[in-house]
């Protein structure tokens, strides 16, 4: 047969995507589903206890993100919080000015507001990267009119774990502000990819709001954060009962809200360590990548500067060969990771990212992510590379496609 | 982790993103390849290319076909492109040789709809696909018709102009289709169509539903 019969294993390889919950999260999170179920807004002492625990969590992530309990609004997850902020300022600010300035990288939650927000009147800026996914700071500040309202760009990319300067773009920010004497434009940033592996004070970093999810940090899934500086005011999304300080109505997701307090104290306490497992883990793969394929393309900025990139994150693109394919022959061994080719996306359009760091479509088709994460070890990549190089020479033998070779000579 | 097989693995949106047996079997075991090198020695008496790698599916077929009989004795190909792509090319491989091979006429009458239905279904994503590799059999046929001098039997497909000032064709709006598009917006999104003639969007609507029905209907 043309292919090997699989081997039973399981390699997860994708935690951008989501992570598993970790044993401790759920523990914590136990005593919520039957014994601490009461809704906090009630009077009677159980539910007052659940108060209690919901604003010590509230003052857990307030500390670690150096910022107060109350400017800590817990949401549904990241596409909230991100929905929340850009939403919020907009309607809440619009007669102060219409212009948003943020990047085309951004996660879909991010751009599909904007884009949203377009039709609404309001004008949108969308920075380009450079090769490597870097929004410039002067950039953002030659962008900035009278009229922007804010300003939105991610900590870390979910593609190519680009790592953006957000202290520098918030100092250029905070410039601006100063000379024009002026609160606008807000600085939001979202950083969902960002919260398990990089720093989180909010003052350090110049911003004003901050997105961040349960479901990337070996927390629950639909459990987000909103951080809010006071002072800055949002036009609520959700209408009710008046839910964390009337900015979020809704009965408070208590469960999640304890699991993703305790995820985020665990992964900030382990953070440096793990970065540098991870970052060594990472390197090793790449360099057995490109020791044992050829034709392979790194994306994103280099591996070598921890400070430059997540450092679970790698993203290459191996040539005359589609992702898809590549991705569906992994998982037949196990394997899970991601792919930017169009054919995995339902709108047929390639990476949005790699487009937006001018990777030609042919590059951007073979792409693969792989997302390193507490579960893996380098026995996982080398079962990995075990079997990559035989499945790309299989699908070059079956491609007709081989970049950089003269095309027509090879059918006549 | 043993998955249920009657998992429906259906999207927000109603569409299955899961693959049939059978286009799992043709991708992972691909009938009649052409392997990567050995076009130089195989002696094909027509060929025919679609796509491109920025296009993210490219096919090429060569046929063996008999004079005498018109029949397709051999169909090899090399497919770059996604599991579907792979699974297409290779069961319209089977499709056109199997019993001793297809006569030309017949081959012609394949359509799209039948590399599917073969397949057991693709997912709505994944119809274009099935479009290449019937579309790479026509132009192999075709170099065949252009080598033993048949010009007139050379099928060309027709396009018409429907939005003037873009030079937009009724193909390029159910390519759009292919990939996606259901609506006025998302083909505008596209392609830019009717923007600058809005005197075109009647029949760019009527196109869309046309091509939605044909390939979704």
């Amino acid at each position: 047969m043309f292919f090997n019969k699989k081997k039973k294993s399981f390699v997860y390889l994708d935690h951008a995507a989501t992570t598993y919950i970790d044993e401790r999260v759920k523990q914590a999170m136990e005593p919520f589903w039957i014994k601490e179920f009461t809704n906090p807004s009630s009077l009677y002492a159980p539910a007052l206890k659940v108060k209690g625990f919901l604003s010590e969590a509230r003052k857990k992530v307030a500390k670690i993100l150096q910022a107060l309990p109350d400017n800590i609004i817990f949401t549904s997850g990241g596409t909230e919080s991100n929905n929340l902020a850009i939403f919020g300022i907009a309607r809440k600010y619009q007669n102060q000015g219409k212009h948003i300035v943020t990047s085309k990288i951004e996660h879909q939650a991010v751009l599909r507001c904007c884009e949203q927000l377009e039709k609404e009147g309001f004008t949108v800026t969308y920075l380009e990267p450079d090769s490597e996914g870097f929004i410039s700071p002067k950039k953002v500040l030659s962008a900035i009119t009278p009229e922007t309202i804010l300003v939105t760009i991610m900590y870390a990319n979910n593609e190519i774990g680009t790592i953006e300067p957000i202290v520098e773009i918030g100092k250029e920010i905070l410039k601006w502000r100063k000379e024009k004497n002026t609160v606008f434009p807000y600085f939001h940033t979202d950083a969902c990819q960002a919260a398990g592996a990089l720093e989180l004070a909010v003052e350090k970093l110049h911003v004003d709001l901050l997105t961040f999810n349960g479901s990337k940090i070996y927390g629950p899934k639909g459990v987000g954060v909103l951080y809010k500086r006071r002072g800055v005011e949002i036009q609520p999304l959700f209408f009710g009962g008046g839910q964390e300080m009337g900015q979020r109505s809704g009965t408070e997701n208590i469960s999640g809200i304890i699991g993703l307090t305790k995820a985020l104290e665990l992964v900030q306490d382990n953070r440096l360590a793990e970065n540098k497992r991870l970052f060594n883990l990472r390197n090793y793969f790449w360099e057995q990548v490109q020791t044992k394929i050829n034709k392979v393309k790194l994306n994103g900025p280099k591996l070598e500067d921890e400070l430059l990139r997540l450092p679970n994150n790698l993203n290459f693109s191996i040539l005359d060969v589609e992702g898809e394919a590549l991705l569906l022959y992994l998982d037949n061994y196990g394997i899970c990771c991601s792919t930017g080719s169009a054919c995995t996306s339902a709108s047929l359009e390639p990476s949005h990212v790699l487009s937006a760091c001018g990777l030609p479509y042919e590059y951007s088709h073979g792409s693969l992510r792989f997302s390193l994460g507490h579960c893996n070890t380098k026995a996982d990549i080398d079962y990995v590379m075990e079997y990559l190089p035989e499945i790309v020479e299989k699908l070059r033998k079956i491609s007709p496609v081989n970049l950089g070779v003269v095309q027509h000579a090879k059918y006549k | 982790m043993k998955i249920n097989k009657k998992i429906d693995g259906r999207d927000a949106q109603g569409n299955t993103w899961l693959y049939s047996d059978i286009v799992k079997d043709h991708f992972f075991n691909p009938r009649n390849i052409l392997f990567y090198g050995e076009e130089e020695i195989y002696e094909a008496d027509a060929s025919g290319r679609v796509g491109s790698p920025a296009c993210g599916d490219e096919m090429v077929v060569w046929l063996k076909i008999d004079p005498k009989t018109e029949k397709i004795k051999e169909c090899k190909w090399q497919t770059f492109g996604c599991g579907s792509a792979i699974a297409s090319t290779s069961v319209m491989s089977e499709i056109v040789t199997e019993n001793n091979g297809l006569t030309i006429d017949q081959a012609l009458k394949i359509k799209p709809q039948d590399i599917m239905e073969r397949l057991g279904g693709l997912p709505a994503q994944k119809v274009h696909c099935s479009v290449l590799g019937d579309k790479a059999l026509r132009m192999a046929i075709n170099d065949w018709f252009r080598k033993t001098g048949q010009h007139q039997r050379i099928v060309v497909e027709g396009a018409k102009i429907i939005d003037e000032k873009l030079r937009i064709t009724d193909r390029d709006i159910e390519e759009a289709v292919l990939e996606g598009a259901r609506n006025l917006e998302d083909i505008q999104k596209k392609l830019k169509v009717g923007v600058a003639s809005p005197e075109a969007i009647p029949e760019i609507e009527q196109l869309i539903r046309f091509y939605t029905e044909k390939y979704y209907g």
